[in-house]
């Protein structure tokens, strides 16, 4: 739901449910409102069931990629070696997301639930939660949920008293956006500078500590005990326009919009109709453009946020990605050419630097937006953005590069006329000239 | 300002037993790393070369690495700064709801005067951060572990107020 907002009768809320309610953070509470019980059923069946009915379900990753739960699940050895390992993505750091943060802090034993039937499916007894650095207070709260989870027997040496060992540690992050890269985030835990890795191998062959290992974001996770509980079919009717995009998304919204915030809606779900109803429309005039899925995806015009249903598909046929959910809404107010420069900058200082092309084109890119923003800017300089931007795209290990170069395109395929102010005089140098 | 004496070992006594349970987690020494660069920065404030060393010498890495994955990372302070640690965050989407505001703010009631720097009393630095994942609730602010959100600048004077 809409928290810190009541929940807007179009909502539905299945992840939200008990957001808000301090209650549904303790074991206690979780248990008063049926929690672990989907753990015990789910470990009592086979893993290779599990995974079956996961992805029966539609279920796809909430992280951004949108790939498939239950089918990256299947790609997990059968046959156990060694060690597998589950890796729970909290490091929610993409620029307009943040659900994550709240699932923690508002139900922490419901991420410990997914999670807890996750590392079963793929046959892991450990998981690495990492979360972060800055969300002290999720570490916090995430920490205690555990240490009560361990101490009621659904973690440790006999989870649920089944026999089976499950454990679940938090690993702290220290301040790295590429770290949510998944790669990324296990040479983080073994204690690496955070790069991004080379597939293949995949994590699945090759992951945290060279074992066989699968990831997954807190939201992905957090559904799967929803579905586990409720069933594939019913999880897969909650879908209002195209059947490949099934469940509820949790969608971030901030900027100029009245009642920013986070809403659970059905897969598809207008884009419009989230601005201008569910959060009360934007801040002063006329709407002016929407980021949909997190900062590496294209900025949509006024009329193509109208038209976009919010799922897979749908943000594709308008140009754009679903990505994490992260909606932020521009009003009229606000200057395209400094936020894409703030945005292009955000990008430019999260490269781990290890590829030429986002180590330098990160930078240059910025650089030349604050040229332009200076009103040093030539026409030219567009031109070149654009070719910085292609040399940037599908090149590298990871999408970092791909992502600051399709905001800096877009903004200019979309709203050209606003960087053509700059440099033609119409507007004043908002910077002062290097 | 936070200790610039000479380094005196971290790892020692219970420390040492805390790293050690923490160490049990994983399958290598070295993923006990950014463990143990938390602890050093909670007990010291920041860390230095010599704790660089130190923590090297615990997990069997060499101090050159642990260097490389020290400044990886942006919340290790590779050098002392103010007592309270003010990050703001001035990422697009609070940047578009006025987050610069709020950082010139507390540049002012600080005494920082500029972005990095420390007040002269040793007890404030100022930093803009990227993206601090709480958008719907600009401008969120971390002051030391606390995470406030919802920071104006018509607020900064009071929440100053809890961090004199």
């Amino acid at each position: 739901m809409g928290y810190p907002h009541k929940p807007h009768p179009r909502e539905t809320l299945v992840l939200s449910e008990h957001f808000g309610d301090p209650d549904a953070r303790t074991y206690d509470g979780w248990v008063k409102r049926g929690g672990y019980e989907t753990l015990e059923k789910a470990l009592g069946m086979e893993s290779a069931a599990v995974i079956t009915e996961v992805q029966e379900s539609g279920l796809r990753g909430r992280g951004g990629a949108g790939f498939p739960a239950g089918v990256k699940w299947g790609f997990m050895p059968k046959e156990k070696k060694g060690p597998h390992y589950l890796c729970v993505n909290a490091d929610e750091s993409e620029p307009g997301t943040f659900k994550d943060r709240e699932i923690m802090r508002w139900t922490p034993h419901a991420l410990i639930e997914g999670s807890a039937i996750t590392a079963h499916a793929i046959q892991a007894q450990t998981s690495y939660m990492y979360i972060r650095g800055e969300f002290t207070e999720p570490i916090a709260i995430m920490q205690q949920a555990l240490d009560e989870a361990y101490a009621k027997g659904v973690l440790g040496k006999n989870a649920m008293g089944t026999g089976k060992q499950l454990d679940m540690y938090i690993h702290r992050g220290a301040g790295a956006y590429i770290c949510g890269e998944e790669t990324a985030l296990m040479n983080s835990i073994e204690g690496r500078r955070g790069n991004p890795r080379i597939r293949p191998p995949f994590p699945a062959a090759y992951g945290v500590f060279g074992r066989p290992t699968t990831i997954n974001n807190v939201e992905t996770l957090t559904a799967v005990k929803h579905i586990m509980e409720r069933g594939a079919q019913w999880y897969k009717s909650l879908s209002l326009s195209n059947p490949k995009s099934t469940g509820t998304k949790l969608l971030s919204v901030s900027g100029q919009v009245n009642k920013p915030g986070n809403y659970e809606v059905e897969m598809g779900f207008p884009l419009k109709d989230l601005v201008y109803d569910l959060c009360g429309g934007v801040h002063s005039g006329a709407l002016k453009a929407v980021v949909p899925g997190g900062s590496s995806v294209p900025y949509l015009t006024r009329e193509e946020a109208e038209g976009c249903l919010l799922d897979y598909e749908g943000c594709v046929e308008a140009g754009t990605m679903l990505g994490s959910g992260g909606v932020f809404v521009f009003d009229e107010t606000a200057d395209i050419v400094y936020q894409t420069m703030r945005t292009c900058r955000f990008y430019a200082h999260e490269s781990c630097a290890q590829c030429t092309q986002c180590r330098e084109g990160t930078g240059w890119t910025v650089r030349i937006l604050q040229k332009i923003l200076a009103g040093e800017g030539e026409m030219k300089d567009l031109d070149l953005l654009m070719d910085v931007g292609e040399q940037m795209t599908g090149k590298t290990i990871c999408v970092l590069s791909d992502s600051c170069a399709v905001v800096a395109m877009s903004a200019i395929e979309k709203f050209r006329n606003e960087f053509e102010a700059y440099i033609t005089g119409v507007r004043r140098p908002l910077l002062a000239a290097v | 300002m936070h200790q610039t004496t000479a380094h005196e070992p971290v790892f020692t006594g219970e420390r040492k037993n805390e790293l050690e349970q923490v160490l049990e987690r994983y399958e290598t020494r070295r993923a006990g790393l950014l463990p143990a660069l938390w602890m050093v920065q909670h007990a010291r404030g920041w860390i230095s070369e010599e704790a660089m060393a130190e923590v090297a010498d615990v997990l069997g890495l060499t101090p050159a690495y642990v260097k490389g994955v020290v400044t990886f990372y942006t919340m290790y302070h590779q050098h002392p700064v103010g007592e309270h640690f003010i990050q703001v965050c001035t990422t697009t989407c609070c940047n578009v709801v006025g987050a610069e505001d709020v950082v010139q703010a507390f540049l002012e009631q600080t005494g920082c005067g500029e972005l990095g720097a420390t007040s002269r009393d040793g007890k404030y630095t100022v930093i803009e951060v990227e993206c601090l994942g709480a958008c719907g609730f600009p401008t969120p602010v971390m002051i030391n572990e606390d995470f406030i959100e919802s920071v104006t600048p018509e607020t900064v004077p009071r929440l100053l107020e809890k961090y004199r």
